[in-house]
Formats: structure tokens, sequence, C-alpha cells
């Protein structure tokens, strides 16, 4: 692969390669940059989506409740864990919590898993038929791991945050979750504590609110981005033969142990939206 | 690592799947899930049911035998006191009958020994008029001897 060896030569270049998106619109000039459209990350996502989607479609055309197959026994597992999450944290959940919490953990463990498809396998394929077709593979950008990217964690953790107020609204109307912001968490007796704790009180709920999805987003992005990196730099120990065995001891613990957080992320993910949501629905009284 | 349009395209994408998700499989599964756990509990109900109503049907069968054992030596009870009522009865007819035979036999008897009485008395008569004649020799009138022949043969 000619793509290959120029990388390992200069492990700056190879890795600043490895965190490129294929975009539309060129590099992102700014933080957000709304003409930018990184589509490895669009096309990964969507293709894992479909895969889900495909199961899904599949094991609940076929359920027979007397004798499940092993699809259907491996999804009602799963549906078996989240509904028992989702009944424990949020007892009066409405019947769009459980999908929710099915989905962010189904398609995140997919999306993570990427994550241990070899580092070079998806670029250097892209980078292969970049060439076939006249391209420079140099400039043959894939980055396959959709969760080494802001846009899909903040996608998910700012559709959280839609959700985490429409939870708001739907509990306590729209006047009674925006009062929320002036009486918490500071509770006043009188009348003029209660108006000297508001702009307290103010600032310290829409601390709390938008820490809520930028910790999320921040959180997935940070453990796979880390992951990704890690997995780049054992992959920078190919530059010499003599290095390639810890290489791949590396590598392998490092996929090993990378199994585990890949699934927690997922866990961690799925259970703070339904902390998330059935905080969002609890009253004021219920304090 | 900077936030670009993919984000609203991923957005889009999380909510379409969770739609999908729900419809075609969440829904489904939980269903036939709680479906079969209502099924798994309907069963042990009916089997313990089925249990309480084999108990039931136990005892029901033995109180039937009992009443049956009851019933039973109440009839032989009163099939014996019928038995020696009968016995009694018979015996009371047959006394009865005996004694009828009896008198109807000492009737017959006392009948017959006057019709005897009867009969002798009425050839004492005779024999006496024979016996005088015999006796005296000579013919007896018996018409003038009548008062003291009656008087013979009503002494015997």
């Amino acid at each position: 692969m000619s793509g290959f060896e120029p990388a390992i030569s200069n492990p700056v270049e190879y890795i600043q390669h490895h965190l490129t998106n294929l975009s539309i619109g060129g590099k992102p000039e700014s933080i957000t940059d709304f003409s930018v459209i990184h589509l490895d990350v669009l096309i990964v996502s969507i293709i894992l989506a479909g895969i889900f989607a495909f199961f899904a479609k599949k094991v609940g055309d076929n359920i027979d409740p007397d004798n499940p197959g092993p699809l259907q026994n491996g999804a009602e597992m799963i549906v078996e864990f989240v509904n028992q999450q989702v009944q424990d944290i949020f007892p009066s959940a409405d019947k769009m919590v459980g999908p929710i919490a099915i989905t962010l953990f189904v398609w995140i463990i997919l999306m993570n898993a990427m994550d241990l498809i070899p580092v070079d396998l998806i670029p250097g394929l892209v980078a292969g038929i970049y060439g076939l077709f006249g391209g420079d593979p140099h400039h043959a950008y894939f980055k396959a791991v959709p969760t080494t990217n802001l846009d899909t964690t903040f996608g998910l953790a700012l559709s959280v945050f839609v959700l985490i107020i429409y939870y708001n609204i739907k509990s306590k109307g729209v006047a009674g979750w925006l009062k929320g912001f002036f009486f918490h968490p500071f509770v006043a007796k009188g009348t003029g504590a209660k108006i000297a704790l508001a702009i307290p009180n103010l600032l310290m709920t829409l601390i709390e609110e938008i820490a809520k999805p930028v910790s999320l987003g921040l959180r997935l992005f940070g453990n796979m981005f880390a992951g990704e990196l890690l997995f780049l730099l054992i992959a920078l120990m190919a530059f010499s033969v003599w290095a390639m065995p810890g290489q791949v001891i590396l590598g392998s613990i490092w996929a090993i142990f990378h199994i585990l957080v890949i699934t927690l992320q997922a866990f961690v993910f799925m259970l703070l939206t339904i902390v998330y949501l059935s905080l969002a629905s609890q009253t004021h009284d219920d304090h | 690592m900077n936030i670009t349009a993919t984000l609203i395209g991923q957005m889009i994408v999380f909510t379409v799947l969770v739609w999908f998700i729900k419809g075609v499989m969440w829904e489904p599964i939980l269903n036939a899930m709680q479906a079969r756990q209502k099924r798994i509990a309907d069963g042990l109900a009916a089997a313990e049911q089925g249990l309480q109503n084999e108990e039931l049907a136990k005892q029901a069968a033995i109180d039937e035998l009992k009443k049956a054992k009851t019933e039973s030596a109440e009839i032989i009870a009163q099939a014996q006191k019928r038995a020696s009522e009968i016995v009694e009865e018979a015996k009371g007819t047959a006394t009865e009958e005996a004694g009828r035979v009896t008198t109807a036999a000492q009737a017959e008897i006392e009948q017959e020994v006057t019709r005897a009485r009867e009969g002798l008395r009425s050839q004492v008569a005779s024999l006496a008029v024979t016996g005088a004649e015999k006796i005296l020799g000579k013919e007896i009138d018996a018409k003038a001897h009548a008062k003291a022949l009656d008087e013979l043969a009503s002494q015997i």
C-alpha cells in the first residue's frame, strides 16, 4: 500500500491523516462550521443504524413467544436488560423512554465497536479505492469510528437535551419548568429571600442543565477519542520489524480492555439519559 | 474537533432509529415477553387451582364414602329391625292361627260330644225299653213310660 510507508516514517502526519474526516465542504474553519459535512461519520453511523434496524426488523417479524430462536433470545436479553434499568430508575416512564434507551445503548456500542477494527484497515481500503479512481491516496481520509467525532456524541447529547426539555414541560408545563430555574436548588421560605435567591438559583440551574448534555457528549467523545488515539500510537510501532511483537501484544491488550470501555460508555450514556429524563419528569413537590 | 452539519444528520438518524426500533422491535418483544409472563403465571395459577381441586375432590370422596358407610349401616340396622319385626309378626300370626285352630277343634270336639251324647240319649230310651222288656219278658209301651225314660236319658 503506497499510502502506508510515508505515514509510518512521519508519525505526526500518520496520526493527523487518521484523524482527518472525509468531508464535504473542506476543512472546518471554526469550532462550529455548519457548511461542512463529515461523510465518513454519516456513512458509518447510518450503516450501523441500518444493521441494527435490519436485525431489529428480523427479530420483530419472527417473534415466537413459545419457541424463541437465538436471535430473539439475544434481543430479548437486551430488551429485558434495558427495560429493567428503565423500570428501576424511571418507574413512571412513558412508552418512549425504553426505545430511546435501547437505541442509544445498541447504536453507541456498534459505533464504538468500530474502534476494534484495525486502525489502518478501513482508511487503507478507502485509500486503495480512491487510488483506483485516480485520486491521490494521501488525501483519502476516512475516520471509521463515528463516536470519536464530536458531531455524533453531541448529536446524541443534544437529542437527549431536547428530550429533557420535553419531559420537563410535559410534567410541569412551560410555566412550571421556567419557575424551577428560579426556586431551585436553594429553597427559600419568605418572599424577600426568594427574590434574593432567584439569581443564584437561575445560574446554578442553568449550569446544571447545560452540564448534562455537555458532560454526556464529552465523556463519550473523550473516551472513544483517547482509545482511538492509543490504537494509532500502538500502530506506530510498526515503524520497525523489531517493534512489531510489542505492537501485537499492546494492541491485543488494549483491544481487550477497550471492549470494556465500548460497552461501559454505551451503558453510561444510556443510564445517564434515563436518569436525566427521570429527573426531568419529577415535579418539584417530589423533592 | 469541530461541530459541523453532521450533528444535524446524526440527530435525524437517531430520531428515525428510535422511532423504527420502537415500532419493529421494542414493543413486539415486550408484548411477547409480557404475554409469556402472563401465560406462565396463568399456568402456575391453574396448576395451583388443580391441586386445590384435587384436594377438594379427595375430601369430597372421603365424605361421600363416610356417608355411604353410615347409610349402609343404617340400612342394615333397619333391615335387621324389619326382619325381627317380621319374625315377631309371623310369631303372632302363628300363635293366633294356632289358637284359632285349637278353638275350632275344641268346638268341633264339643259338637261331636254333644252329637254323640244326643245319639246316645236317643238310643238309651230304646235300649232301656229293650232291656226292661227282656227283664220283664213283656212289651212295654214306650209312651206310657216316656217320663221315666226321659229322666233316664237326661241323666246320661
